[in-house]
C-alpha cells in the first residue's frame, strides 16, 4: 500500500479570478472604445472636434441666447435691425413660438371653441394609453371605442352644427389638429384597406388580382403630391355638377389611398412569410376563406410585419405635411404661414419655428418607432428565422 | 359503363352556391360590372363638367405657347416655347436633382452607416444621433429648414462668404468657378476615355495572370495613374486649353462663374441628408447580416483586414443592401416633387403651372403620373441589373 497517494481530485470549484486590472474600469473602456489604435485616436479626435463645434453652438442658440417671452419682433432682433438685442446676437426666438402656440395647435379654430379639440385630445389619450399598455384588460372594447366610437364623437365635436355646438368649417382647422386628425383617420382607414388590397393581390381570382396589382403599383410609383393633386383637382371633376367635397376630405382620401398601397405591400410580405402548411391546415379544418384568413393567417402575418406597419404609420404622419402644397394648413403649414407675419418677421423666426415643428414631429415619430420595437420584442414567439 | 356513371355522380356537391368556381366567377363579374359602371359614371361626369367649364380635352394644348418663365433651364427655353418644352425642362430638372441627390445620399448614407458600426464609441453615437434625428422629421420640413432657415439668412451678395477655390456663398446661392473649355480640349476627353479603356484592359490581363500564375499586379494604382496621368498629359500637350471663369464680386451682385441657386441647393441637401439616414440603416443591416464566421474564415485563410472587407464582407453585404437601396432611390426621386414647395421648377411644379394655366387637369395629372411611373421603372430596371450581377450564383 502506498503511503503517498499522488492523485488529487478537486472537490469544489475554483473561484473565478477577477479580470486583469487593465481590462477593468474606466480606462479599459476608454482604451477599447476610444483609443484602440492610431486610426481610432484620429476618429476620436475628429468626433470630439465635431461635438465641440456643434454642441456649444446649438446650446448657445437654443437655450443660452434664446428669447423665451416677448410681445413682438423687437425682442428677437438686434439693434441694427430695430430691436433690443446687441449687435451680432443670434439665438432662438422661442417668443415667436410662445406667442403663436395656439395657432400652431389649432390653426384658426375659434378661440372660444378650442375646448372641443382639447376634449377630443383628452379622450384620445384616455383611450390610447390603456390600448398601448399590454396588461390592461378588455382590449376589444377599447379598440372598438378608439377606432369606431371616437371618430364619430370627434367628428361631431370638431365639426359641430348639432347639439347646440356652433359649426366650425374645416378651412378654419389647422396646425397640429389637422396633422394628427389626418394621420389618425388615415391610419384607421389605410390598415383595413391595405389588408384587403394585399389579400386581393394574392387572390386566385385573376380580375381582382390584377386590379389590386395595378392600383398598388401605380400609387407606389407616383409621388404623394401627384396623388394630392389628383385628389384636389380631379375629384371635383369626377362628381356630378353641384356635388362637392370638402378640401379636408379630399386630402384625407388622397393620403389614405396612398398609405393603403404601401400598407398592402408590407402586409403582403407578412402573408408570404406564413408557411403553406398554415393555409392547408386551415383548409383541412373546413374553414372558409374569411375564417381562414381572419383566424389563422392574418394574426400571424400581421405580427410578423409590425415594424413595417409602424414604419408606414410614421411615413404617413410625416407625409401629412405635404397637404401644405394643396394650401391646407397643417402644423408645418401654419408655422410657415406665420413667417410672413410682419409683427414677428426676424432672421431667427423661420429657424425657430421650423425647429419647433421638427421637434413635435420628431417626438411623435420617435415615440411610435420605440413603441413598435417594444411590441416586436414582446410578441416575439421565437418562431422567427 | 354503369360504373362510370356511378363514379361521375359520386362527388355529390351541395348547392351550386357553395361551388368555389361559380362563386369566384360571380364575384369577379360583380366587380367588373361595378368597375365599369363607376368608370362610365366618372367619365360621364368629367365630360359634362369639362363642357360646362368650356375646357377642350386632348393633348393639343401641348403645342401652344407656354407664356411663363422657368428659373432653371438645362435646355434652351423662353416663355415663347411650347407647353411641351416646359414639361421637358421640368422633367430634366427632376432628373438632375434626383441623380445628384442619389449620388450624395449614397455617399453620406454609406459613411454614416459604416460609422454606426465603428469600434469607436463616439463616432457610433454621433452617427446614431444623426439617423434618429433625420429619420423622424418630414422631408418637407428639412427642405424649408435649409431654404428659409439657413440659406435665406446668409449675408447679402456684398458681404458674401469667401470659400476656397474662389467660390462664394451668399443668400442668392452658391457661386463656383466655371470651367471654360478652350480649343483642343476635346483631347482631354479622348485621353480620359482611352485611360479608362486601358485601365479596364490592365485589370482584365491582371485577373487572367493571377488565375494562371497566382502573381498579383497592382491594378488599383496603375488605374489611378492612367486615369489621372493621361488627361493631365493631354492637358499639358494641347497647350493648357482649360481656364476657369471665377465669380467676381461687384457692388450688388456676383458675376461670372457657375451659379447654384438656393432652391436647387436646399432641395438637394434636404433630400440627400434625409434619404442618407435611411440608407445608413440599410447599410448597417447589410453589414451586420454577414455572419462573423465569414470574416473569421477569411482571416484564417491569411487575408488581411482590407481584402477581407473588399472580397468577403462587402460583396455579401451588397446582396442584402441593394433591394432596399433601390426603394430608397425611388423614394428620393418621388420626394424630389417637394421642389414645388420652394419653387424649384421640377416636373410637378411645371406641370402644376401648366395645369393651372390651361385648366387641363386630367391631361396634366396623367402626364405627371406617366412621367413618374417611367422614371420609377427605369430606376428599378437599372438597379435590377446591378442586383442580378451581385446576386448569389447558385448551382
Amino acid at each position: 500500500m502506498q503511503e503517498h497517494d499522488m492523485s488529487w481530485v478537486r472537490t469544489e470549484m475554483a473561484l473565478a479570478q477577477p479580470a486583469p486590472a487593465r481590462e477593468r474600469g474606466a480606462y479599459a473602456w476608454v482604451r477599447k472604445n476610444l483609443i484602440g489604435s492610431v486610426g481610432d485616436i484620429i476618429l476620436t479626435v475628429v468626433g470630439i472636434a465635431i461635438v465641440l463645434w456643434v454642441l456649444p453652438q446649438v446650446v448657445n442658440w437654443a437655450f443660452i441666447n434664446a428669447v423665451w417671452t416677448g410681445p413682438d419682433r423687437t425682442v428677437c432682433t438686434t439693434a441694427a435691425q430695430g430691436g433690443i438685442q446687441p449687435d451680432g446676437w443670434t439665438g432662438a426666438c422661442w417668443a415667436f413660438v410662445n406667442a403663436k402656440f395656439g395657432q400652431f395647435m389649432f390653426g384658426t379654430y375659434p378661440i372660444e371653441e378650442r375646448w372641443r379639440p382639447i376634449l377630443v385630445a383628452i379622450l384620445f389619450v384616455a383611450l390610447l394609453v390603456p390600448m398601448l399598455i399590454p396588461r390592461v384588460p378588455r382590449k376589444g372594447l377599447n379598440a372598438l371605442l378608439l377606432f369606431v366610437a371616437l371618430p364619430v364623437v370627434a367628428f361631431f365635436l370638431l365639426v359641430g352644427g348639432v347639439f347646440g355646438l356652433p359649426h366650425v368649417e374645416t378651412p378654419r382647422w389647422g396646425g397640429l389638429l389637422v396633422t394628427l386628425s389626418l394621420s389618425f383617420v388615415g391610419i384607421a382607414v389605410s390598415l383595413p384597406m391595405g389588408i384587403l388590397l394585399a389579400l386581393g393581390r394574392r387572390s386566385k381570382m385573376p380580375i381582382i388580382k390584377w386590379l389590386c396589382i395595378v392600383f398598388i403599383e401605380t400609387v407606389r410609383g407616383i409621388p404623394l403630391i401627384t396623388v394630392l393633386f389628383f385628389a384636389s383637382v380631379m375629384l371635383p371633376l369626377f362628381l356630378p355638377e353641384g356635388v362637392s367635397f370638402d378640401k379636408y376630405l379630399r386630402a384625407l382620401i388622397g393620403v389614405s389611398l396612398f398609405a393603403a398601397a404601401y400598407m398592402a405591400e408590407v402586409i403582403r410580405g407578412g402573408l408570404q412569410a406564413i408557411p403553406k402548411g398554415q393555409y392547408e391546415g386551415a383548409d383541412s379544418l373546413g374553414l372558409g376563406y374569411w375564417q381562414k384568413m381572419g383566424l389563422i393567417v392574418l394574426p400571424q402575418a400581421l405580427k410578423l410585419v409590425i415594424p413595417g406597419i409602424v414604419n408606414t404609420f410614421i411615413g404617413m404622419l410625416k407625409d401629412t405635411s405635404l397637404v401644405l402644397i394643396i394650401s391646407m394648413f397643417d402644423l408645418l403649414g401654419v408655422v410657415k404661414q406665420n413667417f410672413a407675419d410682419p409683427n414677428w418677421a426676424t432672421p431667427q423666426t423661420p429657424k425657430s419655428g421650423l425647429i419647433f415643428a421638427a421637434f413635435v414631429f420628431w417626438l411623435f415619430c420617435f415615440a411610435m418607432s420605440r413603441y413598435s420595437m417594444y411590441t416586436e420584442r414582446r410578441l416575439d414567439t421565437g418562431y422567427r428565422r | 359503363m354503369a360504373s362510370q356513371e356511378i363514379l361521375r355522380e359520386e362527388p355529390s356537391r351541395g348547392s351550386f352556391i357553395n361551388d368555389p368556381r361559380i362563386r369566384s366567377l360571380f364575384f369577379q363579374t360583380l366587380v367588373v360590372i361595378l368597375l365599369f359602371s363607376s368608370i362610365w359614371w366618372i367619365v360621364h361626369n368629367v365630360i359634362e363638367n369639362l363642357q360646362r367649364l368650356h375646357i377642350a380635352s386632348g393633348f393639343g394644348f401641348l403645342k401652344s405657347r407656354a407664356g411663363f418663365d422657368i428659373s432653371d433651364t438645362p435646355i434652351a427655353y423662353t416663355s415663347d416655347s411650347t407647353y411641351f418644352r416646359a414639361l421637358v425642362v421640368g422633367l430634366l430638372n427632376t432628373i438632375i436633382v434626383a441623380v445628384a441627390g442619389i449620388v450624395l445620399a449614397t455617399v453620406v448614407g454609406f459613411t454614416i452607416g459604416i460609422g454606426r458600426l465603428s469600434q469607436n464609441w463616439l463616432i457610433r453615437k454621433i452617427c446614431t444621433v444623426y439617423v434618429e434625428i433625420f429619420r423622424n422629421i418630414p422631408p418637407l420640413l428639412v427642405i424649408f429648414f435649409w431654404y428659409s432657415g439657413v440659406l435665406a439668412v446668409l449675408p447679402a451678395p456684398r458681404e458674401s462668404i469667401h470659400l476656397p477655390f474662389g467660390s462664394f456663398l451668399n443668400q442668392r446661392g452658391f457661386y463656383l468657378p466655371r470651367v471654360v473649355w478652350g480649343d483642343g480640349s476635346w483631347l482631354i476627353g479622348v485621353a480620359l476615355l482611352l485611360a479608362i479603356a486601358m485601365a479596364w484592359f490592365v485589370a482584365h490581363r491582371a485577373r487572367l495572370r493571377q488565375k494562371a500564375t497566382g502573381q498579383q499586379f497592382p491594378v488599383f494604382w496603375t488605374s489611378v495613374a492612367l486615369i489621372v496621368g493621361l488627361p493631365v498629359l493631354a492637358f499639358l500637350l494641347s497647350g493648357m486649353p482649360l481656364t476657369f471663369d471665377f465669380p467676381k464680386q461687384s457692388t450688388f451682385n456676383l458675376t461670372g462663374g457657375f451659379w447654384v441657386k438656393p432652391e436647387f441647393l436646399s432641395l438637394l441637401l434636404a433630400l440627400s441628408f434625409y434619404t442618407a439616414a435611411f440608407i445608413a440603416e440599410i447599410v448597417r443591416a447589410g453589414i451586420r447580416g454577414v455572419s462573423r464566421g465569414q470574416s473569421e474564415a477569411a482571416g484564417a485563410l491569411g487575408l488581411r483586414s482590407g481584402p477581407i472587407l473588399r472580397l468577403v464582407v462587402i460583396p455579401q453585404a451588397m446582396r442584402i443592401v441593394i433591394p432596399p437601396l433601390t426603394s430608397q432611390y425611388l423614394n428620393l426621386t418621388k420626394n424630389s416633387s417637394l421642389a414645388i414647395a420652394i419653387g424649384y421648377p421640377d416636373l410637378t411644379a411645371t406641370a402644376g403651372t401648366v395645369l393651372n394655366q390651361t385648366g387641363q387637369a386630367v391631361e396634366g395629372v396623367f402626364i405627371m403620373m406617366i412621367a413618374y411611373l417611367v422614371l420609377s421603372l427605369v430606376t428599378s430596371f437599372v438597379m435590377n441589373i446591378v442586383n442580378a450581377r451581385m446576386a448569389l450564383v447558385e448551382r
